[in-house]
């Protein structure tokens, strides 16, 4: 099974602070992920690191059989591995339709020179804008500006640009963070057959459990900057330190003290 | 050796006047992050107020020492007034919008304020020269300095102590470091933000008027005073640092001297050398010598 | 691409030139130099759109200016043509230098640096004997392909040349607008970190703007050179940079046709204002930015495309 993302002995350190460490892992082509961990776990900082924002203290990345360690993220990008944020990143002053142009044809453009060259709204780019759109469910606000969207139509926004310059890897940062309870699950299954749609390779951080239960492959746990548990959603989540750390749920009285 | 010592002395004196001519500056960035453009108003209202002041006390015939004193405090009055006028009346309508806007609001304001200063002084050129001519020259090996100039050093000197005790030392300068600091979090800690934007930036005003104020009596006040010596003060600010006192301190001195210097020694550089370093500081590092960069929220 | 303002911007064209020859000459002279003016606001609007906003652009203007002078006085060159394209293209060619560092920089920071480079030049300029210190020098009158004008017709050919190339560069930089660089400037101004994360240099991007609007103001310095027929250090000063960036306030960024009508009307009421309320023009040009700034921040175009603009979305 050849690893999409390979992940070696990846480290990130702030002057005395240590963000990450210790994290060595293979994602498989076309898994889903969940990543979990409490705030200052270190999930971020690893999504950070694997798409460039961040420079790994030390550790190497790899996309596929390439080395990407380091790269800055626009490179990462235009090499398939894209990503959505947790406060949505999308361009307020312009509408959804507008957004989307502007993302699918960054995506599609290569170099200054073509892009003086281009017009944006190009058969090509608003087809795929369009594509984008209907994929997401997003279609009824179209021509609505993005700084009056409603947050779990902002999420999908920011996720649809993510998706539109056809990625092979998809990270997302808190997709349902900001989302109602009642809204959490129909925004995660559209994001999700979107994507299983593209074929695409999936690491989500969610701090709702039964999200990640429901939609993810494998889960990794995030304690303390490293990874403490990697598996399967029900053997992950059932795992004692991962039940006392993360998801707060008391473990089984065994007779041992727990740490 | 003659030359060295003449740089040195030339780049001091150079020195405190853009100093005196920064500082306000750099206390109104720091605390309210704003480039205030008027600033060269304050110092033009500050050098034909003076000059008003010299023609006042000269006529009635007072002696210098008090001539010089009124000079300064009616430069510092008006500045008080401008300051307060501009505060309350333009500035506070556009705090919270882009740096850029306000700057050129305060741009606006000062173009307004040149005509202004027409009007009341009309177009001619006014001479304030009694202070200098009455502090006399001292004789220093070859050189003849100025009384007046080492005056100016001293208040400079003086400004600065007083500035840097009062931020450190006084409620109201650790108010300000605050709010230099991080305004939200100064508000959010009871510190009434608006007054402390009103004060400092009446202050500032004050400062720039006594700037020019001191200066009036070295240079033939005229029209367009103000629009050199704001590009000056920002070349200053930008190399200090905003908002530091040290800053605005060395920064005066590293273009006093290299000024100084390309003066005595390439003439043709004196103007290229200010905003060489002036574009050298911003480059490497744009926050200034003196003021770390705020850190980056993502 | 030939939309219905692309089409009346071509004929307001046709018929400026075609009305030039009816004119009184101080009207032809100030719209020569309103429209070269233009170009440089232009080039602001480039980068304005993108957030940016250069307190230096008399740094390109000026390059502009003293090239065509330079070449002319030392070289002997004559012909209006090759001098303005030289002019352009070395203003073109110190702001790709000047972009590598520049395009670095944004807010405040760009502004200041901006500044500093032009004042730089100024500097340069002042203190240098051979191109005329404080005092510039004359520019000699150009010639147009070998023909040599003089008086009425040399007024006449100097309009209709920055005309021309004004309605050429209206034509181009709109449809630069519909481009993927140019539609992109929003969104650097929006989240340009968004961008890089959608695979995009924004520092080149922003190069590349500053090049093009190097071009445009060099442009604009070399017609202004040839229209006044005087280059002086002034052209490059701070002051300069910020009449420039007035006018793009007043005019606001939303379309090619404001900078050119944006600039006309403010020569035109700066010589009014210097004839009839001497002593008071900066009070009113002060005045009416204050209000612009504070009621109408999409500039007095805005007002016009509000006017204009038929509620269809999506276009």
């Amino acid at each position: 099974m050849t690893a999409i993302l390979s992940v070696r002995d990846l480290e990130k350190t702030f002057g005395s602070i240590v963000a990450a460490r210790d994290i060595t892992l293979d994602v498989p082509a076309q898994q889903t992920v969940g990543i979990i961990g409490a705030n200052g776990a270190g999930k971020t900082t690893f999504i950070n690191m694997i798409t460039g924002h961040l420079r790994p203290t030390k550790g190497t990345i790899r996309l596929e059989d390439r080395d990407i360690t380091g790269w800055p993220s626009r490179e990462i990008t235009r090499l398939g591995i894209s990503r959505s944020f947790q406060v949505a990143q999308i361009f307020p002053s312009l509408t959804v339709f507008e957004n989307m142009c502007a993302a699918a044809a960054a995506a599609g453009s290569n170099g200054a020179f073509a892009r003086v060259l281009t017009p944006l709204k190009s058969p090509a780019t608003v087809r795929e804008a369009d594509a984008s759109i209907e994929l997401f469910h997003i279609a009824a606000y179209r021509h609505a500006l993005a700084s009056t969207l409603p947050q779990g139509i902002r999420k999908l926004l920011d996720i649809a640009m993510a998706v539109v310059g056809s990625p092979r890897v998809l990270l997302l940062d808190e997709p349902t963070s900001g989302i109602s309870v009642e809204e959490k699950f129909v925004v995660m299954d559209v994001v999700m057959s979107a994507l299983k749609s593209r074929k695409l390779t999936v690491l989500f951080v969610e701090h709702d459990m039964e999200i990640v239960a429901r939609f993810a492959d494998r889960v990794l746990a995030f304690y303390d900057g490293t990874v403490i548990a990697d598996g399967a959603p029900a053997a992950a989540l059932a795992d004692r330190r991962v039940q006392t750390l993360i998801s707060g749920t008391k473990p089984e009285r065994e007779g041992h003290p727990h740490a | 050796m003659l030359t060295a010592f003449a740089i040195l002395t030339d780049g001091l004196v150079y020195a405190a006047y853009l100093f005196l001519v920064a500082v306000g500056l750099s206390l109104i960035f720091g605390v309210m992050k704003i480039l205030n453009v008027t600033h060269g108003s304050f110092y033009a209202f500050g050098a034909y107020g003076a000059a008003t002041a010299v023609g006042i006390y000269v006529e009635r015939g007072w002696s210098d020492a008090s001539g010089f004193l009124f000079m300064v405090l009616m430069a510092m009055a008006i500045g008080l007034v401008l300051g307060f006028v501009l505060e309350r009346g333009v500035l506070r309508f556009v705090y919270g919008k882009d740096e850029v806007v306000i700057v050129l609001v305060t741009y606006a304001a000062f173009l307004i304020l040149e005509d202004v200063i027409v009007l009341i002084w009309g177009p001619r050129s006014y001479g304030a020269y009694q202070p200098m001519v009455a502090a006399d020259n001292i004789e220093v090996g070859d050189l003849i300095l100025s009384n007046y100039d080492i005056g100016l050093v001293a208040i400079a000197a003086l400004v600065a102590i007083l500035s840097y005790w009062a931020l450190k030392h006084t409620r109201y300068g650790r108010l300000l470091t605050v709010v230099i600091f991080n305004r939200e979090t100064a508000a959010a800690f009871g510190i009434n933000v608006t007054l402390v934007y009103t004060v400092t930036f009446i202050i500032g005003a004050m400062l720039g008027a006594l700037g020019g104020a001191v200066m009036a009596p070295k240079i033939s006040v005229t029209l367009g005073i103000g629009v050199e010596v704001i590009v000056l003060a920002f070349a200053v600010v930008a190399i200090g640092g905003m908002g530091s006192i040290e800053g605005a301190l060395i920064g005066a001195l590293i273009v006093g001297i290299c000024r100084a210097a390309a003066v005595h020694l390439v003439p043709q550089l004196e103007l290229f050398v200010i905003y060489a370093v002036m574009a050298l500081v911003l480059i490497f590092r744009p926050h200034g010598l003196f003021t770390q960069a705020a850190p980056r929220k993502i | 691409m030939w939309s219905r303002a692309n089409l009346f911007g071509a004929l307001a064209f046709i018929a400026v030139a075609a009305a030039a020859p009816a004119l009184p000459a101080w009207l032809v002279s100030l719209a020569t130099i309103a429209f070269a003016n233009a170009l440089v606001v232009l080039g602001l609007v480039i980068l304005w759109r993108a957030g940016l906003v250069p307190f230096g652009q008399a740094l390109f203007y000026a390059t502009g200016a003293y090239a065509v002078a330079l070449l002319s006085r030392y070289a002997g060159w004559r012909d209006v043509f090759l001098l303005v394209a030289v002019g352009a293209a070395a203003a073109g060619m110190v702001a790709f230098l000047v972009g590598f560092l520049l395009a670095r920089y944004r807010d405040i920071f760009f502004a200041m640096l901006s500044l500093a480079m032009s004042m730089i030049l100024y500097g340069v300029l002042v203190k240098t004997e051979t191109l005329g210190s404080t005092d510039g020098f004359h520019v000699e009158s150009g010639t147009f392909l070998g023909y040599e004008p003089h008086g009425r017709a040399l007024n006449l050919a100097l309009f209709w040349l920055v005309l021309g190339l004004s309605a050429v560069s209206a034509f181009l930089i709109t449809l630069y607008f519909r481009t993927v660089a140019g539609a992109l400037a929003m969104p650097v101004r929006d989240n340009e970190i968004r961008l890089e994360f959608l695979g995009i240099s924004v520092t080149r991007l922003i190069h590349l703007k500053l090049v093009i609007s190097g071009i445009l103001a060099g442009l604009g310095g070399a017609l202004a050179a040839l229209a006044v027929a005087h280059v002086d250090p002034n052209m490059a000063y701070w002051t300069t940079s910020g009449g420039f960036v007035f006018v793009t306030i007043l005019a606001g960024v939303g379309s090619v046709a404001a900078a050119f009508v944006g600039s006309l009307v403010f020569e035109l009421l700066r010589s009014i204002a210097i004839d009839l309320l001497p002593g008071f023009w900066q009070l009113i040009l002060g005045s009416a930015l204050l209000l612009t700034i504070l009621f109408l921040p999409e500039g007095l175009g805005s007002l016009f495309y509000r006017l204009r603009r038929a509620p269809e979305q999506g276009s």
